[in-house]
């Protein structure tokens, strides 16, 4: 599910991707297609229950030259919020 | 009630199939109409085309005619929709014709999209139609040796094909005698060879004993015509021959009536709605669900769309979540075979490959048409 929020008083759009529970693809494969339709400068929220996306997403993040955001952790869910760079 | 389906695949026929006999009684006597509008007179079974691409199963075997696969109540027209007027509950299709609804589900699936990535359309092949998957057969029985390059986009239907075409051709040339002069170099998006955690740890012991090539995050930026393919994280691999799994999308007329970003429309994970509507219901590959694009999804979702349409006529509201069940068979090459299986709260935990498996999935290459008629 994508869904678009606006973050605030900054106006580009920050885009939720609720991977919680999924498997297959699974949370970073999903970051991954989402990135591609983002525009430079977007940002994007990743949810996801499996603690490996923890290391997964900024592996991928770093090795690509993306940027990290933050992460937080809400009871059994992660949020992953990434930056589109490049 | 009028219930339309829009797409006559894998969702959409049991989706009709399970109405047809839920809702018997009231179809006889015109308290229900089911209608599907589809866009071919004929059902492919596409897990098929892998065979196909390999010689090992003729086109014609793929299809069935669609109006022999569904229930005589069901209201059949050769007619793709073209204007989805959700605001009026209405559709209109190519020959001009317009189709009101009560209730909608869209099942329109999906396509493979190589035209995305520069170069990869024009040097690669992959399975993914029947042009496509008889394109690939000439070019593997002509391939005389070299390097063999597999490279998967992002959604692409069916999570299986990027291992299975591996297997399957591992196979193919060492039958033909070449095994000694193909190299394999497998690419994967994510940081292991599979998206499900214990099927990447199985097939990375087995990619090891065959001598396959592995290069993990590696997501296709540009092909050149040398089918060298440069990856948006900065490596490059160098094909003699290049499958790809390429990157899908949804069908142009979801793209083209804004129902969703790239054809694939947003979806309640539980409900199957489409966000924001409540008389509209997404199956199969169109949703933007972040789960498999498969059959089994397709079927399983059709089924809990099926008993919430029925319910609403017998019960007046709905009656089940669609729990986010995925059924998968993984060939694994020299005639075995595993499944994963899995949902929104249960993880997958496949079994070591074997021969059972494999003819299991062999046998359901004919159920799939006993599955499609809601039999199975
Ligand atoms: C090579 C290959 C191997 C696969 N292997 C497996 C496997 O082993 N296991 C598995 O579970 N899945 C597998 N799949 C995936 C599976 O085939 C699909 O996920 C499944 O068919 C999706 O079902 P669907 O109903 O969403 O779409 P589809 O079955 O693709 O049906 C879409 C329907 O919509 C119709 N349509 C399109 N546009 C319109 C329009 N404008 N108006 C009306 N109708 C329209 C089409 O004619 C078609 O009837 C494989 C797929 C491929 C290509």
């Amino acid at each position: 599910m994508l869904e678009l929020l606006s973050k605030g008083n900054i106006m580009s759009e920050r885009k939720i991707i609720d991977a919680r529970g999924t498997y297959c693809p699974g949370p970073l494969m999903e970051l991954i297609a989402a990135m591609k339709q983002a525009e430079i400068g977007d940002e994007l929220e990743i949810l996801s229950t499996d603690e490996g996306s923890v290391n997964d997403v900024p592996e991928w993040i770093n090795k690509v030259g993306h940027d990290m955001v933050e992460t937080t952790q809400e009871g059994d869910v992660w949020h992953i919020i990434v930056r589109k760079a490049k | 009630m009028k219930i339309l389906i829009v797409g006559g695949g894998m969702g959409g026929t049991i989706v009709a199939n399970n109405l047809a006999r839920r809702l018997e009684s009231e179809l006889r006597s015109g308290k229900a109409q089911v209608t599907m509008l589809s866009a071919s007179d004929q059902h492919m079974y596409q897990p098929g085309l892998l065979y196909t691409s390999i010689g090992r199963m003729a086109p014609d075997e793929l299809y069935r005619d669609q109006r022999s696969l569904l229930e005589p109540e069901v209201e059949f027209h050769v007619d793709p929709v073209v204007t989805f007027d959700l605001d009026n509950n209405q559709v209109v299709t190519k020959s001009g014709k317009t189709h009101s609804y009560d209730q909608l589900v869209i099942a329109t699936g999906s396509r493979a999209a190589p035209e995305t990535i520069p170069g990869l359309a024009e040097n690669s092949v992959n399975c993914y139609t029947e042009a496509a998957a008889l394109e690939m057969l000439r070019q593997v029985r002509d391939f005389k040796g070299g390097t063999v390059g597999i490279v998967v986009g992002v959604p692409h239907k069916c999570p299986m094909i990027p291992l299975e075409v591996t297997f399957v051709l591992h196979d193919y040339f060492k039958e033909k005698g070449i095994a000694d002069k193909v190299q394999f170099q497998y690419t994967y998006p994510i940081g292991r060879i599979h998206a499900l955690a214990p099927v990447a740890e199985w097939a990375t012991g087995e990619f090891a004993r065959l001598g396959i090539n592995t290069t993990t995050l590696f997501n296709m930026k540009e092909v050149d015509g040398n089918k060298i393919v440069h990856s948006e994280e900065g490596e490059t691999v160098d094909a003699d021959l290049l499958i790809a799994v390429p990157p899908h999308r949804g069908m142009q007329v979801i793209e083209d009536n804004n129902l969703g970003g790239n054809g694939f429309i947003p979806t309640d994970r539980h409900s199957l709605k489409m966000d924001g509507r409540d008389n509209v219901y997404i199956v199969g590959d169109t949703t933007n669900l972040p789960i498999s694009k498969a059959g089994s999804t397709a079927h399983f979702e059709a089924e809990a769309v099926a008993e919430n349409l029925a319910a609403l006529i017998k019960f007046g509201t709905s009656v089940r979540d669609y729990d986010g069940k995925v059924f998968c068979f993984i060939e694994a090459g020299k005639e075995r075979a595993t499944y994963a299986m899995f949902d929104y709260n249960n993880p997958p935990n496949p079994k070591a490959p074997n021969k059972a498996v494999h003819w299991f999935k062999m046998a359901y290459n004919q159920l799939y048409w006993a599955s499609a008629r809601g039999l199975l």
